[in-house]
């Protein structure tokens, strides 16, 4: 009887081991596509006749055209998913919700901002045959979870919010063949931290805190890294988890360090608990924080509570944006109300109208009113992207899918900012 | 013959791996305790305000999983939609709060904001009782003669409708309780760093909690509910209404939760949809830490993993230096939970009703 047990427990880590070896399979890269892309222009060519390597989507007549956005759209972080999806859904409006003839159908799924949720949700997506192109993730974690099933399927994703610098990294994994990003990328965005810290505060302690999500550990890294660089000391490397809410340890194990500056680039929940619990430790009560995009967001004032004031932020430079900026938080007001609920949603629209603009180049009108979208072609096409005047730019598309143009700026809390629970549009760096 | 044999080695295997296991987490406890302490990272006012703080979120913990003690004391059911329940009393605590705000009295004097804050107190345990008694009556009462699984999936199909209809009442973010500037300010605790807020919390759950004892152990009415705990058909022909007593456990137990869901939002000021999710879950663990079914089991249970959670992590590990120790807050709380259900596996003060289930 317990023989059988232990026969069965080996079996069940046999089946483990076996299904970890055999999640490397990544099907080849797009180079063959780009004969393809050449054909595929021709009005007059045929459902039957266009052939692409990673295979061609046929939208009949009457059918829509169908995206897919994933992202996280619940939890503590849904407001950075929640906000991207309202960028994309303004693109879509501003095409009138047509394209070439056919409705736009636009599907979400939740990636719950981690990998597991991540992989979920891309081989869901993965599965429907219907889809041409999708948009996201939201977070780094996602994306990390999720890329090769989108990849393997032949669809490319464009993600409006990922930053994590390994995302586009020129040594990337062939599975990530089908991943470009807007957002820019945290190799940018940890080095005006750090500038900002030493050159502008004049501080040369700093300590960092991250949550364990790939987003949050490698902006600490590439702070690190550019602050030490500069002269400053890294006196304190701490993590917690996501779901912690009594910082008190962590923050002790930090007091002891003794820093001038607790940089915490984590997401709304951690930065919270961490704003609102710094002032109770003693030898915290006059130390500065900065946290990052990942917490710019009035969430987070509601979080943090009036410990908020005074908080450093890096985000995109909103007035580095392109003049059709305000004209999109216009429409944005009128159609959900309310302010931004994050800072990416300018960046979830550009990447909507990179994926459209490719499509326009790629799709094939049928005489019997079909299109017919090869999607290697498709994917060539967005890594083709030149010089299109977005609003967060003027974006080109990298080989290792870098689409964002990184202008980061520093913003600080006021006490008018907390009393209205809006975030503060003046940078006060550089 | 052979295989009796194999028994008998898999038997003494059994052993051995189960005698290394708790030398190795008893001496890596012990050893990273003296190299801690002997390194000298922390003073010892640091090691007082986590124990401080440690006592804080342990009561925390205690009063939710009394919710759970009870209910399975007198169900045998683990009710997954507790922590929900918590969730409830939180947001209407905060709507209430919210309300007291504007009209001053929150923030006016130190009277009035007691008084305020008994208020929301009592509406989010009104709510809390309110939301406990629709989902006994929809989710379990129909259920209640069905197999032991049955109930158990129906609570967390509870748990996760509560969870989702606050998302769409309350939409994905977060709110947070408006700040009562006296309860932010340093209490006058000798060694512990306490402030107002962390005193309030623990002598609120404390007095709270030892009312509920001397209710369950001296009333007649607790005495009926021990006595359906102990055997329904017995209490019942005796004329106790096993009904009433259920649901006035399921009450008890999220009149609690209401208030832990008020003191909760005091001491960390924000709350979502979510947030039921994860203190649930530590509450669980604490009642089975405790013995679950057993009444102060949860109440030192929730205690023993507020301060392992808090003060353990620093105190293991940080003498094998370990970076970011408290990272691995759960990994520590969790083989503390291992380990307490190794050497005593009915948790630490014993899980009730064994004896006659046995």
């Amino acid at each position: 009887m317990k023989f059988a047990r232990a026969g069965a427990a080996l079996a069940a880590v046999a089946l483990i081991a076996g299904a970890c070896g055999g999640s490397t399979a990544t099907p080849a890269a797009t180079a063959a596509a780009t004969a393809a892309a050449t054909t595929a222009a021709t009005a007059a060519a045929t459902a039957a006749a266009l052939t692409d390597p990673l295979g061609v989507v046929q939208v009949p007549a009457g059918e829509p055209i169908h995206i897919a956005f994933w992202g996280v759209l619940s939890g503590a972080d849904s407001s950075l998913g929640e906000d991207s999806k309202q960028g994309v859904q303004l693109a879509l409006d501003d095409m009138g919700g047509k394209f070439m003839g056919h409705d736009i159908r636009l599907t979400t799924e939740d990636a719950l901002c981690t990998p597991d949720g991540g992989a979920t949700a891309a081989q869901k997506l993965a599965a429907d045959s219907t889809i041409v192109g999708l948009i996201g993730s939201s977070c780094s974690d996602e994306t990390v979870g999720g890329i090769a099933a989108i990849t393997a399927a032949g669809l490319t994703t464009i993600s409006p919010s990922n930053t994590r610098p390994a995302l586009t990294d020129p040594n990337r994994d062939a599975s990530y063949a089908g991943y470009l990003r807007t957002a820019h990328s945290d190799a940018f965005q940890g080095k005006a931290a750090a500038e900002f810290t030493y050159n502008f505060l004049h501080l040369t302690k700093a300590a960092t805190i991250h949550d364990g999500s790939t987003y949050a550990q490698a902006l600490q890294q590439v702070f690190a890294d550019d602050f030490t660089k500069l002269g400053g000391t890294i006196v304190a490397h701490e993590a917690v988890t996501k779901e912690t809410t009594d910082m008190s340890a962590v923050l002790t194990t930090i007091a002891a360090a003794k820093p001038e500056m607790i940089y915490f680039p984590v997401f709304v929940a951690a930065a919270g608990f961490l704003s609102s619990q710094i002032p109770n430790i003693p030898g915290l009560e006059n130390v500065k924080t900065m946290g990052a995009d990942g917490h710019f967001t009035p969430d987070y004032l509601k979080a943090a509570g009036a410990a908020s004031i005074g908080h450093y932020l890096s985000s995109p430079n909103f007035g580095a944006f392109g003049s059709g900026y305000a004209d999109l938080l216009k429409k944005r007001e009128a159609k959900f109300g309310g302010k931004p609920l994050s800072v990416f949603h300018a960046h979830a629209y550009d990447a909507t109208n990179i994926l459209f603009a490719a499509l326009t180049k790629v799709a094939v009108k049928n005489a019997d009113g079909s299109l017919s979208i090869p999607k290697g072609a498709l994917r060539d096409a967005i890594y083709a992207t030149k010089d299109f005047k977005g609003i967060t730019g003027t974006l080109s598309c990298s080989k290792s899918g870098d689409c964002g143009a990184p202008v980061i700026g520093v913003y600080q809390i006021t006490k008018q900012n907390f009393d209205t629970l809006t975030m503060p549009d003046k940078v006060i760096w550089p | 013959m052979n295989v009796r044999r194999l028994d008998r080695l898999t038997d003494v295997a059994i052993d051995v791996f189960m005698f290394t296991f708790r030398a190795v987490i008893i001496l890596v406890v012990v050893l990273g305790t003296a190299l801690t302490l002997l390194s000298g990272k922390y003073t010892p006012a640091d090691w007082l305000q986590l124990i401080g703080k440690g006592i804080t979120v342990g009561s925390i913990y205690a009063m939710i999983a009394l919710g759970y003690t009870m209910v399975y004391g007198i169900l045998r059911m683990i009710n997954f939609a507790h922590g929900e329940i918590f969730m409830g009393g939180a947001f209407a605590g905060y709507f209430t709060a919210m309300a007291l705000l504007q009209s001053g009295a929150l923030t006016a004097s130190v009277i009035s904001g007691l008084f305020a804050i008994a208020i929301m107190i009592l509406v989010a345990m009104a709510v809390s009782v309110g939301l406990a008694l629709a989902v006994e009556r929809t989710a379990y009462r129909p259920l209640r003669n069905a197999p032991t699984l049955v109930p158990l999936i129906s609570a967390i199909g509870a748990s996760l409708f509560l969870q989702y209809t606050a998302r769409g009442f309350f939409g994905s973010g977060v709110y947070g309780y408006p700040q009562v500037p006296f309860l932010v300010q340093p209490a006058p605790i000798p060694l512990l760093n306490m402030r107002w807020v962390d005193v309030l919390v623990v002598v609120a759950s404390f007095s709270m909690m030892g009312g509920l004892y001397l209710f369950i152990m001296r009333s007649k009415v607790g005495t009926a509910i021990r006595a359906v705990s102990e055997d329904k058909g017995t209490a019942a022909l005796m004329g106790i209404d096993a009904n009433r007593a259920i649901v006035l456990t399921f009450g008890i137990g999220a009149a609690l939760a209401g208030a832990a869901g008020v003191l909760w939002g005091l001491s960390y000021t924000q709350v979502s949809f979510a947030m039921g999710f994860v203190p649930g879950i530590k509450a669980f663990t604490a009642a089975v830490l405790g013995g679950i079914g057993n009444v102060p089991g949860a109440m030192v249970g929730g205690l023993f993993l507020g301060l392992i959670e808090v003060v353990g992590p620093n105190l293991f590990l940080t003498g094998f230096g370990v970076p970011s120790p408290t990272q691995l807050k759960d990994v520590v709380a969790f083989t503390m939970l291992v380990l307490v259900l190794v050497f005593r596996p009915s948790g630490i003060l014993g899980e009730r009703g064994a004896r006659s289930r046995a």
